[in-house]
């Protein structure tokens, strides 16, 4: 089980939690000026790296607001946590975060 | 070497110390006609039906560790083919009917054992739900029938259906061609097949890039043992097919997740059939060793660790120690993590790529295993003809493009 620190709460055993899937994919600003290329992208793509990976967390029995992750996906180490909205932090190896 | 009682019997004047080797372990070639990457069941599946059935035998299969070594290794074996919708039963159901003949089919034992899988209806929308799916079933000419809860507890008699537990067992519904088979035997069986008509597979070695041709189209593969020419890859990569596929510049709607399982110490026959509970979440079914075999669930992340949460497992066995009370005092011996790719809509990918020459096979998530036989064999004639057969043709990669999707998630209920 994973401890996550909540930016709000502070750290707390994963069972709080629920995953929210990828992090950072805007909602396409015109939608009706979509192809279907552009759509399947939005909806079903995802990035599934084995590497580092942001991610969207929701503190669903703990505060209730969603936050950010960055994880490296082959250790599940969390390499940082910050508020929805924030910029992505630059950490693009897990070395990068020690 | 066939495997006969002449054979046994011969051996056993030498004590079975001169069976010879399943397989050779050769070295790759400059160029083959096709190339499958990843030799789990699926894979090599493949590849025995591309040199058996379509005649392509100078072929390899190219696995990065040992063959059978993934999630073919790490499943809990469940073979059924009840699915909702007709595309996914007609797919299921196809490698069904390849299973009940395998064993002779390939001449080894994969020791598939129709005792009948059996899901548990806890609750009305349960009962509803697995009745319309009988129905579908039938239509489909998939055996799928309604069980009332004493007639659960005749056939699986070990099972807990008192009313005052905390989800009640109110019926089922019974696949009786479903069951079980010997996972390794499988991509033994497969890999020995495949290897005897002249299939060359190469362990040890990953698939690091692939070469194009000027039209874009596939040349050959690099990998860690070096480049190999060929006009026709196939990616069979399970949890890693994100990794490869980028290696050829293509993005896929899938995402890794660890799944779980676990087995128990080795008891007398116990328990005879399998039994599943989508709803509070239990998979188990014995062994012939006599272990128990336990499905959990998939973490909720996406992860490449191939170890999940044990919050993950123990909510499994909260469930099993409901349903069945005389497994409280079993103690588990293992438990280990594979990585499932996931589509959006929970059904597999087997089809051509935007790249000429590349061809994948994907998406199973959390139950490919009983699809072995029939994805291998849909997948080889997609290969061997530049064209899917009739049983994978919906299952493209251009159908999240398209919006037709083959939605079994939530229709059905039904974890895969």
């Amino acid at each position: 089980m994973l401890l996550i620190e909540c930016p709000h709460c502070g750290p707390r055993a994963e069972i709080e939690f629920r995953c929210g899937g990828e992090a950072h994919i805007a909602r396409p600003a015109d939608p009706s000026a979509l192809d279907d290329n552009a759509w399947a992208e939005f909806l079903f793509y995802r990035s599934s790296p084995k590497g580092v990976h942001a991610e969207r967390w929701n503190h669903a029995h703990g505060c209730q607001r969603w936050f950010n992750a960055l994880r490296d996906t082959m250790s599940d180490r969390i390499l940082a946590t910050y508020p929805a909205g924030a910029a992505r932090p630059n950490i693009t190896t897990i070395e990068a975060a020690r | 070497m066939r495997f006969s009682l002449l054979s046994l019997v011969r051996n056993a004047f030498s004590n079975h110390q001169n069976w010879g080797r399943q397989w050779r372990q050769p070295e790759p070639k400059k160029t083959y006609d096709a190339i499958i990457v990843g030799a789990g069941g699926h894979g090599l599946a493949t590849a025995f039906y591309l040199a058996s059935e379509h005649g392509l035998t100078n072929i390899a299969v190219i696995e990065k560790g040992w063959l059978g070594g993934g999630n073919t290794g790490r499943n809990t074996t469940i073979i059924r083919s009840n699915y909702l919708y007709d595309e996914s039963a007609a797919l299921y159901d196809h490698a069904l009917k390849l299973w009940e003949g395998l064993s002779q089919a390939l001449n080894y034992n994969v020791m598939y054992s129709a005792r009948g899988v059996l899901m548990l209806a806890h609750n009305h929308h349960d009962v509803m739900s697995f009745k319309r799916h009988i129905y579908a079933n039938r239509l489909n000419g998939v055996d799928n029938e309604w069980l009332s809860r004493e007639q659960v507890k005749d056939f699986c008699p070990p099972l807990n259906i008192s009313p005052d537990i905390r989800y009640p067992v109110v019926g089922g519904a019974l696949q009786r061609r479903g069951g079980v088979a010997r996972h390794d035997a499988v991509a033994w069986g497969y890999a020995r097949a495949a290897d005897a008509l002249g299939v060359d597979i190469i362990q040890n070695c990953e698939v690091t890039g692939f070469k194009r041709d000027a039209s874009g189209a596939i040349a050959g593969v690099e990998t860690t043992r070096g480049p190999i020419a060929t006009k026709k890859v196939g990616v069979v990569a399970a949890g890693h097919t994100s990794v490869v596929m980028a290696r050829a510049g293509l993005r896929m709607p899938l995402e890794s997740f660890p799944l779980q399982a676990l087995v128990s110490e080795p008891v007398k026959p116990v328990f005879p059939c399998v039994v599943m509970s989508n709803t509070i979440h239990a998979y188990i079914s014995q062994s012939d060793k006599g272990e128990l075999v336990i499905g959990a669930g998939t973490d909720q992340y996406v992860s490449y660790s191939q170890q999940g949460g044990l919050h993950v497992t123990t909510h499994t066995l909260d469930a099993i120690c409901e349903l069945v009370p005389e497994f409280r005092r079993m103690r588990m011996l293992r438990n280990w993590g594979g990585i499932v790719d996931v589509t959006p809509d929970r059904s597999p990918i087997l089809s051509k790529t935007p790249i000429a020459g590349l061809y994948v096979n994907c998406g199973w998530g959390t139950g490919g295993f009983k699809a072995t036989p029939g994805s291998g064999h849909a997948f080889a004639h997609t290969i061997a003809h530049d064209t899917p057969h009739a049983v994978n043709a919906p299952f493209t990669l251009d159908r999240f493009r398209t919006g037709r999707l083959i939605d079994e998630a939530a229709a059905a209920a039904v974890a895969h």
